[in-house]
């Protein structure tokens, strides 16, 4: 049985060395560093879905996006309160799961794919159109960092980095204990066999859908830390790019894996800024990325790190066969 | 108490009557053979016995409860466990991890989240149970897909097993295995317990004789004879339809 330690003190390792450097980063890169966090609790979260239930979304913005929109309503018109706020937010974003999935558990492979992707464009199409709540294509400026209730100024980038940075590892420890409990198993047995779990007993439909909603509150976690970090929320959150890209971050680093989507999520959000020193077209060399990716490391970049048989092993099997006959 | 009783089950895809009416009933501890030329339906009245296909018409009761409605898993709770015709497995999960995963499925707890997956005592002693019984202590931590397909095979009639069935249904065990897999395969069925009633489907005669207490020959949906082996071997029109074109 492979058990959750070793992932969480990979996280671990990343929270501390972020920890470290930290401080000594300008604000442009701590920035930068946070921007990788929030993303990265976004690809680990759909990396459950993808990675551990075999769920290929294109549509998990619709969580991350809508956590951030109740977010930031919310601190404009309710609360400054970051604890608030950010339940509120992530309760939408499971709310929404939860009413999704009824509608997207029934389909697999690319009908998933689809169904997904559809439901966060309708998602999109509100905050477009409802001008007087979303503020339409301008989105929702001048939403002020939240207090926390606690002597701690989140004003600055170095500031708000550390908070960014405790709940990354909250939701990373959370995650990699998820994937190694008896739901997490189980759901890498879905994604092996459906028929095979229905037949030793288990409600496959009941496990795919708390994984559904699992993810969409971790992609909650993500919107409410990243509304707050550039202090807007526009349409784009719920759009499809973001989908697409949270996507290529998981497969990047390899699909069930969570340190893996940790490390796609830093390799994106590095390469678009760098890459936009250059040109605006950065989409476009995501998606040469994309494709070499898929054709030469179709498990990603960390794929190649999952524990291969020991020599002793592969003899030994060799020897039982051997018996058998 | 019969462990399975079968009555009138009719079962339709469209136009295509697949069952026409099969009535069957099996002993506690019996192993019944089901034989019957391709397409004869004897997958579907797996799949209807277990919950994949709710039948069209007829009624299906395992251990004297009638489970005609219930869906797959809710049977599996009832004590029915069993192989698919295709090889079925978890092939990127160790063998350990494929075992667990049957062992904890009746258990209360396999819905928590945030335990360990070891958190079964009950669970894991059960695999430690099974992989000193089938000597699978060296493969354990091999995955599935790296075991040979014999080794499969057997693995999946044990995967089967890890609930501790009363009711095993078996679809054609022995289906691609070589001849020395198969007679491995012969003597560890008959070594299974006379606890559990088996259903088989099986096209190897030699298996399907050297296992079967009863057998029940079906043709086109229907049930065409059924007996012990003599009787249905001595059985004309079982020759004609099924056994002839062995011979």
């Amino acid at each position: 049985m492979r058990s959750a330690r070793k992932t969480i003190l990979m996280i671990l390792a990343v929270a501390a060395a972020s920890a470290v450097v930290g401080p000594f980063l300008s604000t442009y890169y701590v920035g930068l560093l946070a921007q990788a966090l929030i993303f990265a609790i976004f690809a680990m979260g759909l990396d459950i879905l993808v990675g551990y239930a075999g769920l290929p979304s294109l549509g998990h913005s619709a969580f991350f996006g809508s956590s951030a929109y109740v977010a930031g309503l919310f601190t404009l018109h309710v609360t400054n309160n970051f604890w608030l706020t950010a339940l509120a937010g992530v309760a939408a974003a499971l709310l929404i799961g939860a009413l999704f999935g009824f509608l997207t558990i029934r389909t697999s492979g690319s009908s998933f794919l689809m169904i997904t992707l559809a439901l966060s464009q309708v998602l999109w199409g509100v905050a477009f159109k409802w001008r007087s709540v979303t503020g339409g294509e301008d989105g929702l400026s001048g939403i002020r960092r939240p207090e926390l209730g606690i002597p701690w100024d989140l004003t600055s980038a170095h500031s708000y980095f550390y908070l960014v940075l405790a709940i990354f590892l909250l939701a990373g420890v959370g995650m990699a204990l998820f994937v190694r409990s008896p739901v997490g198993l189980a759901l890498q047995g879905i994604r092996e066999s459906e028929s095979r779990m229905q037949a030793l007993g288990y409600h496959v439909w009941t496990f795919k859908y708390l994984a559904y909603v699992f993810a969409s509150g971790m992609a909650g976690v993500a919107g409410v830390l990243y509304v707050y970090f550039n202090n807007f929320v526009s349409p784009n959150y719920l759009g499809v790019a973001f989908s697409a890209q949270a996507l290529l971050m998981v497969i990047l680093g390899g699909a069930g894996n969570l340190v893996g989507a940790i490390f796609g999520s830093g390799i994106i959000v590095i390469l678009q800024h760098v890459i936009s020193d250059f040109t605006e077209r950065w989409m476009l060399i995501i998606g040469v990325i994309y494709v070499v990716v898929v054709l030469f490391f179709p498990k990603g970049l960390l794929g190649a790190t999952r524990r291969r048989r020991s020599p002793a092993a592969v003899t030994s099997v060799t020897a039982s066969e051997e018996a058998a006959e | 108490m019969k462990a399975l009783e079968v009555e009138n089950v009719v079962k339709d895809f469209g136009h295509l009557r697949s069952l026409a009416g099969v009535s069957m009933k099996v002993d506690q501890g019996e192993r019944r053979v089901i034989l019957g030329p391709n397409g004869a339906g004897k997958t579907t009245l797996f799949h209807t016995i277990r919950g994949v296909h709710i039948v069209t018409e007829g009624t299906v009761r395992l251990f004297g409860q009638d489970v005609t409605r219930l869906p797959a898993h809710r049977r599996v709770k009832l004590g029915l466990g069993g192989t698919f015709q295709i090889t079925n497995l978890f092939p990127e999960l160790t063998v350990f991890e494929t075992l667990f995963l049957g062992a904890q499925a009746l258990e209360r707890g396999c819905f928590a989240f945030f335990r360990p997956a070891g958190w079964s005592r009950k669970a894991v002693s059960r695999v430690r149970e099974l992989i000193d019984e089938w000597d699978l202590a060296p493969v354990q931590d091999a995955f599935t897909k790296e075991l040979s397909y014999g080794q499969q095979r057997q693995l999946e009639v044990i995967l089967a097993m890890t609930g501790k069935p009363r009711l095993l249904l078996l679809d054609e065990p022995t289906a691609g295995l070589s001849p020395a897999e198969t007679a491995s395969m012969t003597r560890f069925l008959s070594g299974l317990s006379r606890d559990m009633t088996i259903l088989l489907i099986e096209h190897d005669m030699d298996v399907a004789f050297e296992v079967a207490d009863q057998v029940t020959v079906l043709y086109f949906g229907e049930v065409l004879a059924e007996g012990t082996c003599a009787e249905v071997q001595r059985d004309g029109r079982v020759r004609d339809i099924y056994l002839g074109q062995q011979v």
